[in-house]
């Protein structure tokens, strides 16, 4: 048994070592702009650079509008599968694991030649109908997360019994949807919204290919052209993936806080 | 209820009113079947019958023929290669934190604070990923200068080189060791104390029990797990084209520069590109799948 223990802790060390000497190197190299000392004048370049707060509010704004537009789809569905059709789960299930297995740059590809600026519906001939494909195609991206999470969320509560009581009542199915079902998980709406969030913020193909003035595109271009503050931006980028997982984890907290109560 | 269901479509059964009515339980989702048939179905066959078309339109099969060039399958080799790698690795060494945390013995706020952060790692991919793995391997990077300055040891010296084929394969590490942990750590947990002691108690060596008892039980999630981590690192591009720019001959680089700006020639050729690249993470995830569903078998 001691045996098992020390090499339990070896493995253990050497994986951690691992991990998390990319973090402390980082941030090590983060703060050598200046020459000879410490300073936070990367992250002070950085900040203080337009481009860095136009595309970071793109990204966010993009982010944003990508949680509302799944949350919109994938909602009623999860909720219309479990109440009316579980003979359709399988199929839809399938369908949102999908964007997992195709590489979102095939994805992309498909976009830019489905919605040219010759076809039936030319989305990327304007600029706002290539943000529009943009959204769209991160909502793809983030289907497999929202639906598992929503699913999830209407596994723990009784979808049938609160849409009768609700109809019951007088309820259509907007206010059923709107002021029932989802309330109720709002929580697990929130876990997937997190998690869709950390994976729009920095992503790089699809804007790339768009010539989406996004966050992604950003940082490559500060690679390419400088030498510490790309450091300063994975930093950064790091701590906003953290936050979000930490945020997912006081949302389940707070949902399970929510069983005992009722 | 189903019973009651029943006797009413009985009662009710090949009436037009229930023909109507079905029908509008399936029109609920129609925003869904809309959404993803615009922006993932269509886009995707859009690609593959691309594949089998001429310029003109007509069916070929010319285009898959046009891959066998030099450049096309060394990508395509180079791609499969670092997918089996970082695979394999992120398995095994996956499974070997997973094992020191659930029956090694470790404590447990270890084993919660692990999961947590395989939970950021396994998401922390694309652009900062390799700028964090150029400010450690990189030609400035902390171990290099601290093995240079401190070890006098030059990295480049043994031939390491971040911008390369192992350099690539030891930042893909970075998210698949934790992707694999956050699978397997479920699986390991499913594994019952009591197999290990009916197994000692028959006079099993700890090498007879990992081999006859643990290994047949997660072998499929291992070999799924496997399919997976094949199909994260296939299709990933943002890290290779941050690490490496376009130095190192990626399947999707040569698609991205495909897209942008047919650097092939041939844009039909991209569609055949794009092919091959869904068939390939479609098989990687049909074994996935499948050994998946033989998995939770086990699990229940």
């Amino acid at each position: 048994m001691k045996a098992v223990k020390f090499w339990s802790w070896l493995a253990y060390a050497v994986g951690a070592f691992y991990f998390l000497l990319p973090l402390a190197a980082t941030f090590e190299f983060s703060l050598r702009a200046r020459r000879g000392t410490y300073s936070f004048d990367a992250y002070q370049v950085v900040l203080a650079d337009p481009q860095f707060r136009e595309t970071f509010a793109f990204s966010f704004a993009a982010a944003i509008v990508t949680i509302i537009v799944g949350t919109f789809i994938v909602v009623p569905t999860a909720y219309w599968v479990r109440l009316r059709l579980p003979q359709a789960r399988s199929v839809v299930e399938f369908i949102t694991l999908l964007p997992l297995i195709i590489p979102a740059i095939v994805i992309v590809f498909g976009h830019i030649r489905m919605f040219n600026t010759s076809s039936y519906l030319p989305l990327t001939g304007s600029t706002m109908g290539t943000n529009v494909l943009l959204i769209c195609g991160y909502a793809v991206l983030s289907l497999p997360y929202m639906y598992r999470a929503v699913d999830t969320g209407l596994r723990t509560i009784d979808v049938r019994t609160l849409t009768e009581a609700a109809q019951s009542l007088g309820g259509g199915w907007f206010t059923v949807l709107g002021r029932v079902i989802f309330p109720n998980v709002f929580v697990a709406i929130l876990s997937g919204a997190f998690l869709t969030f950390a994976i729009v913020i920095g992503e790089y193909v699809f804007a790339a290919l768009l010539n989406r003035p996004a966050f992604g595109p950003y940082m490559v271009w500060m690679g390419g052209n400088r030498a510490y503050e790309p450091a300063a931006l994975a930093v950064m980028a790091f701590a906003i993936t953290w936050g979000c997982m930490a945020l997912i984890q006081m949302a389940t907290r707070f949902s399970k806080y929510n069983k005992v109560v009722r | 209820m189903s019973d009651l269901g029943a006797l009413k479509r009985r009662t009710t059964g090949g009436s037009i009113a229930e023909f109507g009515k079905g029908l509008s339980v399936w029109l609920g989702l129609l925003p869904f079947a809309l959404f993803v048939s615009l922006f993932l179905i269509l886009p995707t066959m859009n690609i593959i019958v691309g594949a089998f078309q001429n310029a003109e339109g007509a069916f070929t099969f010319d285009n898959l023929v046009g891959l066998n060039q030099a450049n096309i399958l060394n990508a395509f080799w180079v791609s499969i290669k670092i997918s089996l790698l970082t695979a394999a690795l992120g398995c095994l060494i996956g499974l070997m934190i997973a094992a020191a945390l659930t029956k090694g013995g470790l404590p447990i706020w270890l084993r919660d604070a692990t999961i947590t952060f395989s939970g950021v790692a396994s998401n922390f991919a694309g652009v900062p990923l390799a700028f964090a793995f150029i400010a450690t391997f990189g030609r400035l990077g902390l171990v290099t200068v601290i093995l240079r300055d401190v070890f006098n040891f030059s990295l480049a010296s043994i031939g390491f080189n971040l911008i390369s084929f192992t350099g690539l394969a030891l930042t893909y590490l970075y998210f698949q060791v934790p992707l694999m942990i956050l699978i397997v750590t479920p699986a390991l947990d499913g594994m019952r104390r009591e197999w290990r002691e009916a197994a000692d108690s028959l006079g099993a060596s700890s090498g007879q029990y990992l081999r006859f008892v643990a290994l047949p039980i997660l072998w499929p999630t291992l070999l799924g797990t496997f399919a997976l981590l094949f199909a994260n690192a296939f299709g990933a591009v943002a890290t290779a084209m941050a690490l490496t720019g376009s130095s190192l001959s990626l399947m999707p680089i040569m698609l991205f520069a495909q897209i942008r700006g047919d650097v092939l020639q041939n844009p039909h050729l991209g569609y055949a590109i794009a092919f091959a690249m869904i068939a390939v993470t479609a098989i990687a995830n049909l074994i996935y799948i499948t050994l998946r569903a033989r998995a939770e078998r086990w699990q229940k």
